[in-house]
């Protein structure tokens, strides 16, 4: 025996189990590793710029792209002049919708099993404009130089139609299909009689403006033809979906596709496929020559799509003990006829409170612009900015402290569904975060000023699903030398998956983190996972759990009669000490190496699909957290600085704390940029963006971050794989609501429109 | 490719003559040029950098401070003299840009940076009259947060970005000018032109005239002033409203005054109406906003700006409040 301290094993899923029937087993029987700090495993990589990104590949006889996009957002090309780019020096090809290949429309991300496809829209087949950046024209040449400067030769003219606004388009809303699968409209009961014959109410409306995705390595592909085979490079949140999308768009067949995306600088939701991509590729075809297309800041903004802006109703009645007799979620949001993401903002009020009835619904007006797309917490991050609002007003109008509110409205099960909780346990994050917080210092509204300041407190919860996707697989490798290597093509956006996923098989199989390496990023793995929804870890798991139980069947089939585990079932070993033991006597032990080696193999190889999500039917499934936050508003000019934030957060089990701690200030960092400065500036009158860039398009810099302080309850969810429900999207939540509720405490003002802008509290 | 020639100019008299070129610009830090040039918004024919030229930072014989125009920003807002003198000049520099920029950027390039003006950037999609004079505007009834409330025409609302700029023309600084035919100063105040009918035009500059030096004069008040800067975020933003100030006070009485604005208009706002507002008056609440109404009186705001005329109205007052309980300290 060898490595780790010997633990008691971690014994294998039964056949059949999956998460809905109860705990995974190694939740309840821990190595260590679980829960251990570990800082990322391609760190080092990372930090000496090894870790290669889809712009930094180079492909024999590699072209560079430079796109040239429309300035109209709703109309035709009628002349293009492209003799001028076509002479420049270096000039390989200019592509347009008159030599453009014929090319599928993507398949749209979300509404097929298959499909990353931003939008639907068929990607230069015609002269028809349909938002203003819409490409026009590929220029590739022997330099990215030269690509640039050649795009800007190229002399496009238009006839165009004034693109609808906002207010024009709200004329004529329509109900979407669907929010990301679920219903539009749930309702409990009369709401709006409820509401009108509640002993209190509030009934009001929130807006939130558009914003764009700025993920710190903007947008790249290095890809080429060999022969009809496809080989790209990307950046991708969803390896086999950008694969098979590729496949669709050009009538291949799967395989055909070879795609990798190891390292990603940043996704939040942007990095599935956009119109770069099939352009790219249908360059590089009519090219012969293998292409790069790296987006400028700029053309990030003017081909991805981000968050769109919402007006939203939120109406609460209560009897006189302050219990909601009513909740009530509604609004609109912009979107296009061409993408399938309407912001789910109703999302949190269908499972946060008890109520007695319940209403939310949707309507989206359609808009000349880019289809808008998933950013971080779609939904959950701009709707719980109105809903925690709302019960913020209510606990003044209650007179009631915020959090005893909440603590009193909290559901014993999902108001919507009916449904049990997996978990939750938001009572004790609240309690908790309260104390560490000080929240008994809290002051009347503005009451508190040190100077020109004005210090104000506040509270918001937040909360986030979970998910896990279907059609996960997992290759596990097991080689003579006791080394597991888990294969799944999934994403690593910074978020530390692989370290995760290497702690989590590590801790299931009884090895040390030395001897689990997790590969992924490759459209080759089998299956299909997707860097999404929060969901990645709990997929991941659930493949790896079917994969280890495979992996020990044929281990034990395989090991013969010498092996001190002959004749034990899958059921009576578990993992430990780099080998198998039966759980009964954990003195029948033997390596996983020499299990191996009995086989006269050098590795035995099994790959196992997870489970259906079944458990996402039995259970509502959520995460939950608190919010506090302390502000300051200066009195003179209305400016306010966030001076103290705590996170207290019930996701499940945390699975490595260094990188978990990390992704809740990043997303609280993001809601910071939420409440007080992010906003896409877009111009009603053409439909373009007027601040595609970081020094316009303001997110918080060092100064406006205070340090951020985060805890978590750490309770298993019995339901999801390794207890843990996903993390990465929650810290974005109820941020908003937090700050805009400190600053109510501080001034006495309610701003009800994001940004919060120093104006707004003149 | 759009050919670029680039010289290291030797002196004044070397940049001067190969300057002479119609379509050449002097390239200092190249911290607002080169993106220019990036954006197509400039596009030269050669670039004569002038960044060996005079960068020192000394004492005249009044007891004035000559700071060579190649001389960067950092160095300015570090250097012992103005921290102690002007203090106001230090702190408007270190709010302005990032580190990184300001130790590239030099005095004489920050003095000609062009706007921030989303439109003015956007030389594919939008209409700009200073770009292309005649054009049109598509600021005026666009986004115009960061544009002007005061001294801005029908044909164009653009402020002038610095910080810096604010401060010197508080302080009063002269700009020493060189050209072929010869020498000559032109006060800081002077130096930037209003949009009127010609938003192409931003300076009194003669083509091919070289910023050479900037001088300060002397000044007692300026050991007892600030800057104060308002904007959208804690750092790395543009000014919504700044202000720099100086104060004296003979018992209550305001005894001398300065005051400039920035971030609300083409050029670096001096608040000669304020000040005169000031001068002699006591120092109160009541004297600091009735001055700041004097000099806003012909301010006039646009859908996304007009809450600026309030905003500097308040800041300008909170300024020369906190410099008057600073003096009787």
């Amino acid at each position: 025996m060898s490595g780790t301290e010997s633990r008691s094993a971690v014994p294998i899923v039964p056949e059949g189990w999956t998460p809905k029937s109860g705990d995974d087993p190694v939740v309840r029987d821990k190595h260590g590793l679980i829960g251990a700090q570990v800082s990322r495993l391609d760190g080092p990589l990372k930090v000496r710029g090894e870790a290669r990104f889809a712009a930094e590949y180079l492909m024999e006889g590699m072209v560079y792209a430079a796109l040239r996009y429309s300035t109209i957002a709703r109309g035709h090309v009628t002349a293009l002049d492209t003799a001028a780019a076509e002479a420049a020096p270096g000039v390989v090809l200019v592509m347009t919708h008159r030599n453009a290949p014929q090319m599928q429309p993507p398949p749209l991300f979300l509404t097929a099993p298959k499909a990353a496809g931003g939008s639907s829209l068929p990607v230069m087949q015609d002269d028809s404009i349909h938002w203003n950046g819409e490409p026009v024209a590929v220029v590739l040449a022997d330099t990215q130089e030269q690509a640039d400067h050649a795009a800007t030769l190229i002399e496009v003219h238009y006839t165009s139609s004034t693109p609808r606004t906002f207010e024009e388009a709200r004329q004529h809303p329509r109900t979407p299909d669907s929010l990301v699968g679920q219903p539009v409209e749930v309702l409990v009961g009369d709401a709006e009689a409820a509401l009108a014959d509640a002993a209190q109410s509030v009934d009001l409306t929130y807006r939130t403006p558009r914003h764009n995705h700025n993920a710190i390595e903007p947008h790249a592909v290095t890809l080429g033809w060999d022969g009809d085979d496809l080989i790209v490079h990307d950046a991708s949140q969803g390896v086999k979906l950008h694969a098979w999308t590729y496949a669709q768009a050009f009538g291949l067949e799967e395989d055909q596709v070879h795609l990798t995306s190891p390292y990603v600088g940043g996704g939040f939701g942007g990095k599935t496929l956009w119109s770069h991509h099939l352009l790219g590729a249908a360059a590089s075809k009519l090219a012969g020559r293998p292409v790069r297309v790296t987006l400028s800041r700029e053309g990030v903004y003017r081909l991805v799509g981000g968050r769109t802006n919402t007006e939203q109703r939120v109406a609460i009645g209560t009897d006189d003990q302050g219990r909601f007799t009513a909740l009530i979620h509604t609004g609109i949001s912009a979107m296009t006829p061409y993408n399938a993401l309407a912001e789910q903002f109703t999302f949190p009020a269908r499972h946060m409170y008890a109520t007695e009835t319940l209403k939310t619904d949707q309507q989206v007006v359609d808009m000349d612009m880019l289809a808008n797309s998933f950013m971080r917490a779609p939904g959950e991050s701009v709707g719980t900015f109105a809903l925690e609002s709302a019960i913020d007003e209510l606990a003044v109008e209650l007179d009631v402290d915020p959090i005893e509110l909440r603590i009193r409205n909290d559901p014993e099960r999902d108001p919507s569904s009916g449904l049990p909780f997996s978990a939750r346990n938001l009572v004790q994050a609240w309690r908790t975060g309260a104390e560490r917080f000080a929240w008994e210092e809290r002051m009347a509204p503005g009451t508190r000023r040190e100077g020109e300041w004005l210090v104000g407190t506040g509270c918001a919860a937040a909360t986030y699903p979970y998910h896990r996707f279907p059609g996960g697989v997992a290759r596990l490798r097991l080689d003579k030398t006791g080394h597991a290597t888990v294969e799944v093509p999934a994403a690593d956006m910074g978020m530390a998956t692989a370290t995760t996923q290497t702690i989590i098989t590590a801790e299931r199989l009884g090895l040390p983190l030395e001897r689990v390496t997790v590969a992924y990023g490759d459209s080759a793995f089998p299956g299909s996972m997707l860097a999404g929804g929060s969901g990645q870890t709990a997929s991941i798991s659930g493949a790896v759990i079917a994969a280890q139980r495979a992996l020990v069947e044929q281990l034990l089939a395989l090991a013969g009669d010498d092996s001190p585990l002959a004749g034990l079932t899958a059921d009576e070993v578990g993992g430990r000490d780099e080998g198998l033991c039966e759980l009964a006597d954990p003195s029948r032990w033997e390596s996983y190496a020499q299990i191996v080696q009995r086989t006269g193999r050098d590795e035995v190889v099994v790959v196992a699909s997870a489970s259906d999500p079944e458990e996402m039917q039995a259970y509502s499934m959520h995460s939950t957290g608190a919010l506090f936050c302390e502000v300051r508003v200066n009195a003179v000019t209305g400016e306010t600085r966030v001076s103290r934030f705590l996170g207290s957060y019930d996701c499940g089990r945390i699975i490595n704390p260094t990188t978990a701690a990390s992704q809740f200030r990043g997303g609280i960092i993001m809601g910071i940029g939420l409440a007080l400065m992010e906003e896409t500036e877009f111009d009603e009158r053409t439909g373009r963006i007027m601040n595609p860039s970081l020094a316009e398009y303001h997110v918080p810099v060092h100064m406006d971050v205070p340090r951020i302080d985060v805890i978590w309850t750490d309770i298993p969810d019995p339901h999801a794989p390794a207890g843990a429900r996903g993390i990465g999207e929650i810290g974005i939540t109820g941020v908003a609501a937090a700050i805009a509720n400190a600053i109510y405490n501080a001034t006495g003002r309610r701003v009800r429109d994001l940004p919060i802008t120093l104006d707004k509290l003149l | 490719m759009i050919e670029l020639a680039y010289v290291r100019a030797s002196d004044a008299s070397d940049a001067i003559r190969r300057a002479a070129d119609a379509n050449a610009k002097y390239l200092g830090g190249g911290t607002n040029l080169v993106d220019l040039m990036r954006e197509t918004v400039e596009t030269p024919a050669a670039v004569v950098d002038v960044t060996g030229l005079q960068a020192d930072i000394h004492q005249t014989p009044d007891g004035g401070l000559i700071i060579g125009a190649a001389a960067r920003n950092t160095a300015v807002a570090e250097h012992a003299a103005v921290r102690a003198r002007y203090p106001m000049l230090t702190r408007a520099i270190v709010a302005g840009a990032s580190p990184q920029i300001r130790n590239m950027a030099t005095v004489g390039g920050n003095l000609l940076q062009r706007t921030r003006c989303t439109y003015f950037y956007d030389t594919d999609g939008s209409r700009c009259n200073k770009r292309s004079p005649g054009e049109g505007c598509d600021a005026i009834d666009g986004f115009n947060r960061y544009h002007a409330i005061l001294g801005a025409s029908e044909n164009c609302v653009a402020t002038h970005p610095s910080d810096m700029c604010v401060a010197l023309a508080a302080l009063d600084a002269v700009v020493h000018l060189r050209a072929g035919s010869g020498e000559r100063t032109v006060a800081i105040c002077d130096l930037h032109t209003l949009p009127g009918d010609r938003p192409d035009v931003e300076t009194v500059l003669e083509p091919g005239e070289l910023i050479t030096a900037v001088e300060i004069p002397p000044s007692e008040i300026a050991s007892r002033s600030t800057y104060r800067k308002v904007r959208d975020r804690s750092s790395y933003a543009f000014a919504l409203v700044s202000v720099a100030a100086a104060l004296e006070l003979d018992g209550d009485t305001i005894a001398d005054v300065r005051v400039a604005l920035g971030g609300v208009a083409a050029r670096p706002w001096r608040a000669w109406r304020a000040e005169k507002a000031l001068l002699g008056r006591p120092a109160t609440e009541a004297t600091f906003l009735a001055a700041a109404d004097a000099e806003l009186a012909e301010a006039r705001g646009l859908a996304g700006n007009a809450f600026k005329v309030e905003l500097a109205r308040r800041t300008l007052a909170a300024v020369l409040q906190q410099l008057t309980e600073e003096a009787r300290r």
